[in-house]
């Protein structure tokens, strides 16, 4: 079995991770920011998971369990907060919510 | 202790008054503000007669040390202490006394109005800062207490501020006595400059050694430009030639704030700065000339103004002038006590004037003007009787108050080496004029046929007649009451009655009579006048009376030469460079404004971009 080299796997989730956060500048859509966002979580995890092979310790998939843990946790709020961004201006444009404006 | 405690009680009740204004009731708020003045009025009842009974007829305390002032030859201590003697004990009298009976009919005359507290404060506060500026053992003291009152005169003046008439009286009253309050610093400064010392009673004790080594033509060239700058301030507070203009305007206050002014408080604190500092001016005659010429001047023109309002209010306000001015006439010609006296008399009778002027103004609804009232005499008996009570003291007729104090002046002008028979010419004149102003104010307001129609409302409470009728008392008896300021004055004017002729008493006595004479003649249209207007207003349309109305044209001769110019180089320099200056500052900060503000558009995907642009950057820096 040949070994991935860990540069390989860098890029692979610096990828990743890049798309990721284009998606979460660029979309309009907050549904798509979430999914985004667990595109960018998800390239962590691989680069997690790549260390941990080519190390052969364990911490590396310890680590991607706990980032998928978090973000169970962070869709079912992120989820919660749509729900209610979208009774309150029937919308999900994240442009919506500018009230900050100084 | 109990001397601190004279002026602790307005204090007290001033500051509760403040903080709890807008949740007391008008019992609560009459009972505390008129009895701190009551306890005031006996604090000082009680000190006067500890003072007479003292060896040396001086009190003194001294609460806490203020701060030091230092000059080239050492410090000298300012003290917050108090200082008592008889002139001190006079002043306290009249102020609390005085303005004890004045609270009492204000707490009653103001009771509709819906900012009472308010007004009671400021009165309290006024009482309190004319007791710092008559007890303070040092002139700084004293000059806090004088800026006290301007800024009492000035809230209380303005008291009614929604209307812009009485705003701009309080803002005259203000800058006009600012420029007297200047002049007087500048005095106090070249006094300590010259003797290292404002403490009153070092500052006397080292005035007459002064004056007895040998004369010093620098000291002599600075003591002179003391007293006549003190004479400034004195001046600017007492409404005396030039800086009188605000005193007739200060009428657009409520009735009980002219009677404090006029009577209790404000005015007499020219005249007791004089009195108090009479070592400086005993050192330099020609102000002494000059205060007497200036008195007499004053007491003249006010005279002539008088003789020409047509408001009952400024009628008076003309008349505390005049009055003022013989108090003056008095200090330059060096009889002390007579105008300490003539200060005190004359704060009874005024009070009484004004406050049934006020009560008469009230129950005629709030019409001021002499041509519009009128039979009074049987519309209002009361209050008729007590304003002639009032009239005759002002007028000197013999046997009221104002007949021993008055005469006491004149009989020591002739022979006074810094006044003159010239002086007492004036003074006789001025009694004459005084008489012939009150008999017209008189015969217009009292006699005739009533020439309103409006019922009239008179306020009956029981209180309010009891200040009034105190205060008449006061007025016909307070000349009996006698004066020791021998101490205080120890080296008045020895009076060498030189070639004095023998009718000058018979002159003065007759005086007022000759006046109300010449009125009951030369007035007979506003005697016997009756509701038709036009008889009456026929004789008073000259030039010369509308003149004499607008107070002698000092108004408009300051308008044109003083404030008009002063407003035109205001305008010009609105932009001046300087502000331009600053400017420039406010306009940087405010393109960083701009700048800054435009980071903050709310945007969240904006901020995240901006995020992780700031990471990269840094990831990079620390990486490179």
């Amino acid at each position: 079995m040949t070994t991935i080299p860990l540069f390989h796997v860098l890029i692979l989730s610096s990828l990743l991770f890049v798309i990721g956060f284009i998606g979460v500048v660029a979309r309009k859509n907050t549904l798509f920011i979430l999914m985004s966002l667990e595109v960018m979580l998800n390239a962590v995890g691989v680069a997690f998971i790549g260390a941990g092979s080519v190390w052969q310790q364990a911490d590396g998939q310890v680590m991607f369990i706990l980032i998928l843990t978090l973000a169970a946790a962070e869709v079912a709020a992120g989820l919660a907060l749509l729900i209610r961004m979208q009774k309150r201006y029937h919308s999900l444009d994240i442009d919506l919510l500018n009230r900050m404006k100084g | 202790m109990l001397l601190a405690s004279v002026m602790l009680y307005p204090l007290l009740s001033f500051l509760f008054l403040v903080s709890f204004a807008k949740k007391l009731s008008w019992p609560t708020v009459a009972t505390i503000s008129v009895a701190s003045i009551g306890l005031s009025a006996l604090a000082s009842g009680l000190l006067v007669w500890q003072l007479s009974a003292s060896d040396n007829q001086l009190l003194t305390v001294t609460l806490w040390h203020w701060f030091d002032l230092n000059s080239h030859s050492g410090s000298s201590a300012v003290n917050i202490g108090f200082y008592l003697d008889g002139l001190s004990g006079v002043m306290i009298s009249v102020v609390t006394g005085v303005g004890f009976l004045i609270h009492l009919f204000a707490a009653i005359y103001m009771k509709a109005d819906k900012n009472f507290a308010r007004f009671m404060a400021y009165m309290n506060l006024f009482i309190f800062a004319m007791l710092i500026l008559v007890l303070a053992d040092n002139l700084v003291l004293l000059y806090l207490g004088w800026e006290g009152v301007g800024l009492c005169s000035f809230l209380l003046i303005g008291f009614w501020y929604q209307e812009k008439s009485n705003v701009l009286a309080a803002r005259k009253a203000f800058i006009v006595t600012r420029v007297g309050d200047t002049s007087m610093a500048i005095a106090l400064f070249l006094l300590f400059s010259t003797f290292g010392t404002l403490d009153i009673e070092l500052l006397s004790s080292v005035l007459p050694v002064i004056n007895g080594a040998d004369t010093d033509a620098v000291l002599d060239d600075k003591l002179y430009w003391i007293a006549l700058l003190l004479l400034g301030g004195a001046v600017g507070k007492s409404a005396q030639l030039p800086l009188q203009t605000w005193l007739p305007d200060a009428m657009a206050g409520p009735t009980p704030v002219s009677a404090l002014i006029h009577a209790a408080t404000m005015v007499t604190a020219g005249v007791y700065l004089i009195a108090r500092l009479h070592h400086v001016f005993l050192l330099t005659p020609e102000v002494m000339h000059y205060i007497a010429w200036l008195g007499a001047i004053t007491l003249l023109l006010a005279g002539v103004a008088a003789l020409a309002q047509n408001d009952i209010k400024r009628v008076l306000a003309y008349s505390t002038m005049s009055q003022i001015g013989y108090m003056m006439l008095a200090l330059g010609a060096g009889a002390w006590s007579a105008g300490a006296f003539h200060l005190m008399t004359h704060a009874f009778f005024k009070a009484l004037l004004f406050l049934t002027a006020g009560s008469i103004i009230y129950a005629l609804h709030h019409q001021q003007n002499l041509f519009k009232m009128g039979g009074l005499l049987q519309k209002a008996p009361f209050e008729s009787a007590l304003f002639i009570i009032g009239l005759i003291c002002l007028m000197a007729l013999p046997g009221s108050s104002g007949f021993f104090s008055k005469e006491a002046i004149i009989a020591q002008l002739w022979s006074s080496d810094t006044a003159g028979p010239m002086l007492w010419w004036c003074a006789i004149l001025g009694a004459l004029l005084t008489s012939l102003y009150s008999c017209r104010l008189f015969f217009l307001g009292f006699l005739g046929r009533a020439r309103f129609s409006a019922p009239i409302q008179a306020e009956k409470h029981i209180l309010l007649r009891a200040a009034l009728v105190a205060l008449a008392i006061l007025s016909l008896l307070g000349g009996l009451i006698p004066l020791e300021l021998s101490l205080v004055f120890p080296n008045s004017v020895v009076l060498a009655s030189k070639n004095e002729p023998s009718w000058l008493h018979t002159v003065a006595i007759l005086t007022p009579f000759i006046g109300i004479l010449a009125a009951w003649l030369y007035f007979k249209p506003y005697r016997l006048a009756s509701s038709d207007n036009k008889q009456v207003l026929g004789m008073h349309n000259g030039k010369l009376a509308q003149f004499c109305q607008q107070g002698l044209g000092f108004d408009s001769v300051y308008n044109t030469f003083i404030v008009q110019p002063y407003m035109w180089l205001a305008k010009r320099n609105k932009n001046d460079i300087f502000d331009q200056i600053m400017m420039l500052n406010t306009w940087y900060v405010g393109l960083w404004h701009d700048a800054i503000i435009m980071v903050q558009n709310g945007s969240l995907r904006w901020y995240l971009a901006a995020f992780g642009i700031a990471i990269l950057l840094l990831t990079g820096v620390i990486l490179l």
